[in-house]
C-alpha cells in the first residue's frame, strides 16, 4: 500500500528550473573535483617527500613535506565542506532519484563515508603529528591517508559507474527498484575499472601540474633554489608519468563507452547517422576518414551507431558533449607535450629545462589540467543526459518539486566564487612565508657541504 | 532489521552533536573574543579544535548517507520539504569551512576580526538551521512525497525554533566545557576561568530552553510530547536533565574532565529520547521505519559495510582522540628526536637511482601500455594494466630520485643551506 502511495507522490513533478538544478549540481562538482584530486594524489607525494628525507637526511625534503602537508590539510578541510554540500544536494535537488534508487547505490556512499572518515582522522594525525610522533610512526600515519584516498574514489566512482551502466535491480510496475543487489550493482560493473583508473590517474595529473604551476611561477620570478627544484621535480615527475598513461586509459574508456553507451560516443563526434568506417572531424573542419571507427573500436571499418538511432528526446545535448570532449583531448595533448619536455631533460640531462618558455608552459599546465579534468567530467555526465540512471530514469523524473532553485543557484554561485577567491588568497599568503625560516626549525639540520 | 540503521543514524547524530556541535560552539565563542584577551581566546579555541576538525564533521555525511541508503523515500521527503533550512545549513557549512581555512593566512588584527566574525556567525547559523530540520521532522510536518510539505511552516514553528535554539545553546555549552578542560590540561588558568564562566552561562541558557520545552511541545507537537513524557522516552528525558545538572555542578566545582563526558551524556540522552519518542515512525504519523526501510539485501549490505568500516574506524578514532586528550598535540609536548639518518651528501648519493633502473621501469610501463592498448578485455588487459600502473609507480620513484648528473649547476645546488 505504501508503495502505491510512494509511486504516486514520487512521480514526475513540474519543475520549471530543471536546467538550473543541473547547473547547480554541476557547479558543486566543479568546485569539489579539483579538491578531490588533492585528497587522492597529494598525500602520496607528501609521504614520498618525507620518506626521501628519512632516506637521505636532506632537510629540504623535510621542509617541503611539512609545508605541503599543511596545504594538503587546508585543501582537505575545504573538500570536506564541498563534499558535504554534494551530499546535501543529491537530496535537495534530486529527491526522485534518491527515493527510487537510494537503496541501490547508497551502499557505495556508506562505504565511502568510512573511507573519508579514516582519511580525515589520519590526515589530522599526520599533519599535527610532526615533531609529536617518532619519525617512523609519523611516516606510517601517512600510509592510511594514501590508501583511503584510493578507496574513497573507488566507492564514489562505483556509484557514478552504476549511473552510467546500471544493473543490480529490477523496476516493478510502480517504478520502484526491487530485487536490489547492491554489491553486484556497485562492484560487479564493467564501467567501474576504467572510470576509477581514469579518475585516479587524472588526480595525479591535476595535483602534479597545479603544484608545478605554483613553483613554476616562482621560478619565473627568480626563486630557483634547491627547495624549488625538489618540489618541481617531484610534482612534475608525477604529472609527467601519469599523462601518457592517461592516454591509454582514455582509449580504454572510449572503447567501453562505444560498446555500452553508443549514443554518448556518437555525441563525441556529432555523428548523426550510423556509419561504417566513421570519420572524425578535428576542428576547424579537418575530416580524418575512418578515424572514429579506428578510435572507438580499433578497426577502421567498424560500424559506429549514430544519434538518429534513438528519438531526439533520448539524445544528450550534443554541442556541450562534443566541445567538452574535444577540449579534454586537446588539453591532454598539450599536457603530454609539457610532460615529454620535462621527462627528456630530467632523464637525458638530469636537470630541469632552463628556457622561460618551458616555465610558462608549466604555469599554464596547472589550469589546463583542471580544464581537462572538468571537461572530462562534463563529457561523461552531460553525455549521460537525459538520463540520471542510464536508460532507467530521466533527470526530469528525479528533480525536486521545491521552488526557489534559481535563488539557491545564485546564492551558491556567489558563495563558491567568494570561497575560490579566499582560498587563492590564503594559499598565496602561505606560499609567501619565507622558506629559510622553516629550514632553521629542522632538527639536526646539517646542510650539505 | 528495519530499525537497526535508524539506531546507527541516531548514534551518528549523537556523535555529530557532541563532537561537531562542540566545534560550532567554539565558533560561537569567537563572538566574545575581543581585545587582547580575545586573541588568547581565539588561539586557544583554534588550537584545541584543529586536530579533530575534519573528523568531527564527517559524522554529518555519515548520517546523510545512512539515511538515504536505508530509508530512501523518507530521506527524499525530508530534504525536498525542508529544503530551505537544509540549504541555509549548507551555506553555513561552506562559509564556516572557508573561514576556518583562510584563518591560516590572516596577518593583521583587522583581517583576523573579519574572519572571526564570519566564522562565529556561520557557526551559529549552521546548528540553528540543522535544529530547524530536526524540529520539522520531529513535529510531524514532513509528509511523504516530493516537496509535499509546506516549504515554510514545516520549519517555521515552535518546535523547530526551540530545537534550533537548543542546538546553538548546547553547542556553546559543550564547547565551553571542553575548552575549559583543555585549558586545565595545558595549565592555562586564564583560559580555564574564561571558559568556566562561559560554560556556566551557556549551561544556564540551555537549561532554561530545555525547561521551556514541555510548554512548546505540548501544544505544537503533542505526539512528540507524549513520547517524551512516558515510558522509555521519559527515562531518556530525565537522564538528560540529570546529566545536564550534574555537568553544571562539575563545571562549577572545576572538575572539567568528568564534566566533558557527563555533558556529552546529556546530549546523547536527548537524541536517544527523540528516537524513542517517535518510534516506530521515521516521519511521525506518516511513515514507519518498517514502511520506509530499503530491502533486506540493502540493509544487510549496509550493516556488513558498517561492521567492516567500524572495525577500522573505531581504533583510528581512539588513536586520534587518545592523542588529543592526553595532550600529545599540545604546544608544550616534548619533541621526539629527529630521524635517525645520516645527513650527508653521501647518503643522498647512495640513495639516488641509476639511469638503467629508470629506463627499466619505463620499459615495463610501455610494455604494459602496449598490452592494454591492443587487448579488447579479459585477463590480458588486466595483466597489461597491472604492468602499466605498477610500472608507472616505479617510474615515478626512479625518475624523481635519479642521481643528479653534471647538468645541475653548482651554484643553484648550494643555493640553500650553505
Amino acid at each position: 500500500m505504501v508503495f502505491e502511495l510512494l509511486a504516486q507522490t514520487f512521480g514526475p513533478v513540474q519543475q520549471e528550473y530543471l536546467l538550473e538544478a543541473r547547473q547547480m549540481q554541476a557547479l558543486s562538482f566543479v568546485a569539489h573535483i579539483p579538491l578531490v584530486c588533492f585528497g587522492v594524489a597529494f598525500p602520496a607525494l607528501v609521504v614520498f617527500t618525507e620518506w626521501r628525507h628519512h632516506r637521505t637526511g636532506d632537510p629540504v625534503y623535510r621542509v617541503l613535506a611539512r609545508r605541503w602537508s599543511k596545504i594538503m590539510l587546508a585543501l582537505f578541510a575545504v573538500g570536506v565542506v564541498s563534499g558535504t554540500i554534494l551530499s546535501f544536494e543529491l537530496g535537495l535537488l534530486w529527491p526522485g532519484f534518491m527515493a527510487t534508487f537510494g537503496d541501490v547505490f547508497g551502499l557505495g556512499f556508506t562505504l565511502e563515508g568510512f573511507s573519508f572518515f579514516i582519511e580525515a582522522i589520519f590526515i589530522a594525525i599526520y599533519v599535527y603529528g610532526w615533531d609529536r610522533l617518532p619519525p617512523k610512526v609519523h611516516l606510517a600515519t601517512g600510509i592510511p591517508v594514501i590508501v583511503t584516498g584510493l578507496t574513497g574514489s573507488f566507492f564514489v566512482i562505483a556509484v557514478n559507474a552504476w549511473m552510467n551502466n546500471p544493473s543490480g535491480f529490477t523496476l516493478d510496475a510502480d517504478g520502484q527498484a526491487v530485487d536490489v543487489d547492491p554489491w553486484g550493482a556497485l562492484f560487479g560493473n564493467e564501467y567501474l575499472a576504467h572510470e576509477l583508473t581514469h579518475m585516479y590517474v587524472a588526480a595525479y595529473i591535476v595535483c602534479g601540474f597545479l603544484i608545478a604551476a605554483v613553483y613554476g611561477w616562482r621560478w619565473l620570478k627568480g626563486h630557483r633554489g634547491r627547495y624549488e627544484r625538489k618540489a618541481l621535480t617531484i610534482a612534475l615527475t608525477a604529472a609527467a608519468i601519469a599523462t601518457p598513461v592517461q592516454m591509454i586509459v582514455g582509449d580504454w574508456a572510449a572503447r567501453t563507452v562505444a560498446e555500452e553507451q553508443p549514443i554518448k560516443l556518437a555525441a563525441f563526434e556529432d555523428l548523426q547517422e550510423t556509419t561504417k568506417g566513421a570519420p572524425f572531424t578535428i576542428p576547424p573542419g579537418i575530416e580524418v576518414p575512418k578515424m572514429l571507427s579506428l578510435l572507438a573500436f580499433h578497426d577502421p571499418n567498424a560500424t559506429v551507431t549514430g544519434l538518429d538511432s534513438v528519438p531526439a528526446d533520448d539524445r544528450p545535448p550534443v554541442g556541450v558533449v562534443r566541445s567538452s570532449f574535444l577540449i579534454m583531448v586537446a588539453a591532454g595533448m598539450l599536457l603530454l607535450a609539457v610532460a615529454a619536455w620535462f621527462l627528456y631533460f630530467r632523464v637525458r640531462h638530469r636537470r630541469l629545462p632552463e628556457t622561460p618558455w618551458f616555465w610558462r608552459a608549466v604555469v599554464a599546465s596547472g589550469p589546463l589540467a583542471v580544464i581537462a579534468l572538468i571537461a572530462g567530467w562534463v563529457t561523461t555526465e552531460v553525455g549521460r543526459q537525459p538520463w540520471v540512471v542510464y536508460d532507467f530514469m530521466r533527470t526530469e523524473e528525479a528533480v525536486t518539486g521545491a521552488g526557489g532553485i534559481p535563488i539557491g543557484y545564485a546564492t551558491l554561485a556567489i558563495v563558491y566564487a567568494s570561497v575560490l577567491v579566499a582560498v587563492i588568497w590564503v594559499l598565496r599568503r602561505l606560499a609567501a612565508h619565507p622558506i629559510e625560516e622553516d629550514l632553521e626549525t629542522v632538527p639536526e639540520a646539517r646542510a650539505d657541504g | 532489521m528495519a530499525e537497526i540503521p535508524a539506531v546507527l543514524i541516531l548514534v551518528g547524530l549523537a556523535a555529530y552533536t557532541v563532537l561537531g556541535g562542540a566545534d560550532f560552539g567554539a565558533g560561537f565563542w569567537e563572538l566574545t573574543a575581543r581585545g587582547k584577551r580575545g586573541e588568547a581566546l581565539r588561539n586557544h579555541t583554534h588550537r584545541s579544535m584543529a586536530p579533530v576538525w575534519e573528523a568531527n564533521h564527517v559524522w554529518l555525511i555519515f548520517v546523510l548517507v545512512m539515511a538515504w541508503t536505508c530509508y530512501p523515500e523518507a530521506f527524499a521527503s525530508i530534504v525536498s520539504t525542508l529544503t530551505i533550512p537544509l540549504f541555509v545549513a549548507g551555506v553555513g557549512i561552506i562559509l564556516r569551512g572557508a573561514a576556518y581555512a583562510i584563518r591560516a593566512g590572516v596577518r593583521s588584527p583587522r583581517e583576523e576580526g573579519t574572519v572571526s566574525l564570519l566564522f562565529a556567525l556561520s557557526s551559529i547559523l549552521t546548528p540553528f538551521a540543522l535544529g530547524l530540520v530536526v524540529g520539522g521532522i520531529a513535529s510531524g510536518r514532513v509528509p511523504v512525497g516530493n516537496a509535499a510539505g509546506d516549504e515554510i511552516t514545516s520549519w517555521l514553528n515552535g518546535t523547530a525554533l526551540l530545537i534550533g535554539a537548543l542546538a546553538v545553546a548546547t553547542s556553546a555549552y559543550l564547547a565551553a566545557v571542553y575548552l575549559a578542560a583543555d585549558a586545565r590540561r595545558i595549565g592555562d588558568a586564564d583560559m580555564e576561568s574564561a571558559f568556566r564562566a562561559r560554560a556556566l552561562g551557556a549551561g544556564a541558557v540551555a537549561g532554561a530552553l530545555a525547561l521551556a520545552g514541555p510548554f512548546v511541545l505540548s501544544s505544537d507537537a503533542p505526539d512528540l510530547y507524549d513520547g517524551l513524557t512516558s515510558g522509555l522516552g521519559l527515562v531518556a528525558l530525565v537522564g538528560s536533565a540529570v546529566c545536564g545538572v550534574a555537568a553544571l555542578a562539575l563545571v562549577s566545582l572545576r572538575r572539567f574532565e568528568p564534566a566533558r563526558y557527563v555533558a556529552a551524556g546529556a546530549v546523547v540522552a536527548i537524541v536517544a529520547g527523540w528516537g524513542i519518542a517517535q518510534e516506530p515512525y521515521i516521519l511521525p504519523g506518516e511513515l514507519t521505519l518498517e514502511q520506509a526501510a530499503a530491502g533486506d539485501a540493502t540493509i544487510t549490505a549496509v550493516l556488513i559495510g558498517f561492521g567492516a568500516g567500524a572495525l577500522l574506524l573505531v581504533p583510528s578514532l581512539a588513536y586520534l582522540f587518545g592523542m588529543v586528550l592526553t595532550g600529545r598535540f599540545d604546544p608544550a609536548a616534548p619533541l621526539p628526536p629527529g630521524p635517525a639518518v645520516a645527513s650527508s651528501g653521501e647518503a643522498a648519493a647512495r640513495e639516488a637511482t641509476s639511469l638503467r633502473t629508470a629506463l627499466l621501469c619505463g620499459g615495463v610501463t610501455a610494455i604494459g601500455a602496449a598490452i592494454t592498448f591492443v587487448t579488447g578485455g579479459g585477463i590480458a588487459r588486466w595483466v597489461g594494466l597491472a604492468l602499466m600502473l605498477g610500472g608507472a609507480v616505479a617510474c615515478f620513484g626512479a625518475v624523481a630520485t635519479l642521481d643528479e648528473g653534471e647538468g645541475e649547476s653548482p651554484p643553484s645546488r648550494r643555493a640553500v643551506g650553505d
